[in-house]
């Protein structure tokens, strides 16, 4: 059975309980209501059946400035469809009732505010949300959002970057929980041909920082199979995988039904490639 | 005389009370340090001042006039009217005290490759120019919505050997263009100097800027004192970003008998997407970096914005307006397109003027507050830009 009385550290949780089957955790990432609700939510069982260990939605913001083009797409979609925060929550809502994955918000900062902090934690909270993510948050902007989030029990996911310098990695590293999201490169979202050495490096830095107290996922340009065993090999307990996803939802707009099984089929191979016994070696 | 407190007294570096601040992506804290280092190295020492202060009086044409405007004066009947000409400076508007100053910062940093956003293309023209005189390469990031509305800005940039990069997300324009700006930055952070072009973004540009802005408040305190023997009743200055108006306010916020007025941008109406005025009808947000008012909807998404005049056209203001705002020093009013247009009308006829759209904002301000003083009282208006550039916008709007 799956730890569905639990509610609190599911992804901590769920990264041990990956750690002992030698596997990595793949994190798959959609926006939310792109391009309909009715289309997501279709979408993101697509990914929970295929796989995913852990479901990160993106709250649809008008200004995402660490966002490449396909997932400004995305964003641009949801909102002409209406997507509010409270719409995405309430779908989180309906997939938490019905599957046992931990799933993470990524939200930019300002739709948060309009909400209110407290409120929106809460409501995070009460839709089966586990951790969030704000990308324009830095650890030095965030010591109220951080102590809201620790009182409703949402993990608060800090960010690190290549040129994170060692001191903040430590505080970073110190104050985020469930995991730490490794951007891996400089630069925005979105797939790239090919996953560079610097990468690797980073994860194998910040995996020697962190010394085993909080698992590290590796994000941004991650977008093949490829580059997810070579992330999980150098030592990442976890590969997060979104524009890759995002744009085979843009690319099926006419035919929905084609989308699910492509990000079914898509998640399976992605998912294989975090296993450490898989091939490879 | 404490009665107005030095805006960063109370708080964190980088902070105006809680406005301000560094709400940016991870990638990009290691560079704003940086650049923070750089500057606070580069507006202590001497030598670079000194070379600033150069290009400023010999590139860009510093000291401008305070040009007392007599026929505006005895047409409105009331205070006497002061005009601080930055419309006078190299390239036709306050931009380039600012350019100049980061450009020169940048090669001081060892950086090659400037990047900037433009809305109406001032910015984008005072960058190349700086860049041009200086030896570094621009790239400048604009909406292809603006790119079609100011063609003239766009050949202007191109002539003087800058890239322009047409921006297509979101709504095409100025806001799009830093977002698009940001982008580049975080992806190229090793080689590439962000130069903003207005007192927002993350710290340490709000304070950056100011200070290289903040050359308008300095001569414009010496000149009224000589002229006037006295400071003046009030400052009017129109607010988009907010940095002709932070510039000029800066030197008289220690002044409590100084009324400060920063004119936004009413456009049509003060109903949402109908303005760009995010003190008078936004309210508090992030955008870009920073903690202030922003124009934007019940949920949190950024609003478009509308005005005649594209330098205005922008859903956020610098944070240390918010601040002034909330604190009570500064008080922030708007003036309608149709207003603007007819201070524009007004001020060319009387003076032989032509102000800049943005700037015919703090004209009609001024022109209105003037009658409610006696003519013992002066002004000074802070003429930011001149008009050359939207004389076709403005055929339009006034026919024959």
């Amino acid at each position: 059975m799956p730890n569905t009385s639990h509610n609190d550290d599911r992804i901590e949780a769920k990264f041990r309980e990956l750690r002992g089957l030698r596997e990595g955790a793949l994190v798959a990432y959609l926006t939310g209501g792109d391009p309909d609700p009715k289309t997501f939510l279709a979408n993101s069982t697509a990914l929970i059946e295929g796989g995913a260990d852990i479901v990160e939605i993106g709250i649809p913001f008008s200004d995402p400035i660490a966002d490449g083009p396909v997932i400004q797409a995305s964003s641009m979609r949801a909102l002409s469809n209406g997507t509010t925060p409270l719409v995405v929550l309430n779908m989180i809502r309906e997939l938490s009732t019905q599957f046992p994955v931990p799933f993470v918000v990524l939200s930019y900062y300002n739709p948060i505010l309009a909400m209110g902090l407290d409120r929106f934690l809460q409501k995070a909270r009460e839709s089966g949300v586990d951790g969030i993510v704000v990308p324009d948050l830095p650890v030095e902007e965030s010591e109220e959002f951080r102590n809201i989030s620790l009182k409703h029990n949402v993990d608060n996911i800090y960010l690190a970057a290549p040129n994170t310098s060692r001191t903040r990695l430590r505080t970073v590293l110190d104050k985020s929980k469930g995991f730490l999201y490794l951007v891996s490169i400089y630069g925005v979202t979105g797939p790239r041909d090919s996953l560079s050495p610097q990468a690797l490096e980073a994860v194998r830095a910040v995996k020697f920082l962190a010394r085993g107290k909080i698992p590290v996922s590796a994000g941004f340009g991650i977008s093949q199979p490829e580059h997810v065993s070579a992330v999980i090999q150098s030592g990442a307990d976890g590969a997060i995988v979104g524009s890759a996803l995002v744009r085979i939802v843009g690319n099926h707009l006419d035919d929905p039904s084609q989308a699910e099984t492509q990000l079914k089929k898509t998640v399976q191979s992605l998912k294989e490639a975090t296993r450490l016994s898989s091939k490879l070696e | 005389m404490k009665k107005h407190a030095e805006p960063r007294t109370h708080s964190k570096p980088g902070k105006f009370g809680k406005y301000g601040g560094q709400y940016v992506p991870e990638t990009l804290m290691e560079p704003l340090r940086a650049l923070e280092e750089a500057y606070n190295r580069f507006s202590r020492d001497p030598s670079c001042k000194k070379e600033l202060a150069g290009w400023l009086d010999d590139f860009a044409g510093r000291p401008t006039p305070l040009y007392l405007a007599t026929n505006l004066t005895s047409h409105v009947g009331g205070a006497r009217i002061y005009l601080k000409r930055e419309d006078l400076l190299h390239g036709g508007a306050h931009k380039i005290n600012n350019t100049l100053g980061q450009a020169l910062l940048a090669k001081k940093m060892g950086k090659r490759r400037i990047i900037a956003e433009t809305g109406a293309g001032q910015h984008g023209v005072a960058t190349a120019m700086a860049c041009a005189a200086l030896g570094l390469r621009a790239e400048v990031y604009m909406g292809s919505e603006d790119m079609d509305r100011q063609k003239l800005n766009v050949y202007r940039m191109k002539m003087l050997g800058a890239k322009v990069h047409p921006v297509e997300s979101g709504s095409k324009t100025l806001k799009d263009a830093i977002n698009e700006a940001l982008r580049d930055w975080v992806t190229n952070v090793q080689d590439t100097y962000y130069l903003l072009g207005s007192v927002v973004g993350p710290h340490p540009y709000p304070t950056m800027v100011r200070d290289f802005q903040s050359v308008i408040g300095k001569e414009a305190r010496k000149q009224i004192m000589q002229q006037e023997g006295g400071l003046p009743k009030a400052l009017v200055a129109c607010v988009g970003g907010g940095s002709n108006s932070i510039g000029i306010f800066h030197s008289f916020l220690h002044d409590p008998d100084v009324d400060l007025y920063g004119v936004e941008a009413g456009g049509e109406s003060l109903s949402p997407g109908q303005n760009a005025a995010p003190l008078v009808a936004g309210r508090e947000g992030v955008l870009h970096g920073m903690m202030t008012y922003v124009l934007q909807n019940e949920v949190g998404q950024v609003q478009t914005t509308r005005s005649i005049s594209a330098g205005l056209d922008y859903p956020g203001v610098g944070p240390e307006h918010a601040f002034l705002m909330t604190a009570g020093r500064a008080k922030y009013v708007t003036v309608s397109d149709e207003e603007a247009l007819e201070a524009f009308k007004n001020l060319s006829q009387l003076e032989g003027i032509m102000p800049a759209l943005e700037s015919a904002h703090a004209i009609s301000y001024t022109m209105k507050l003037a009658k409610s003083l006696g003519t013992r009282d002066s002004i000074i208006v802070n003429l930011s830009g001149r008009g050359d550039k939207d004389v076709e916008i403005v055929a339009k709007h006034l026919p024959q």
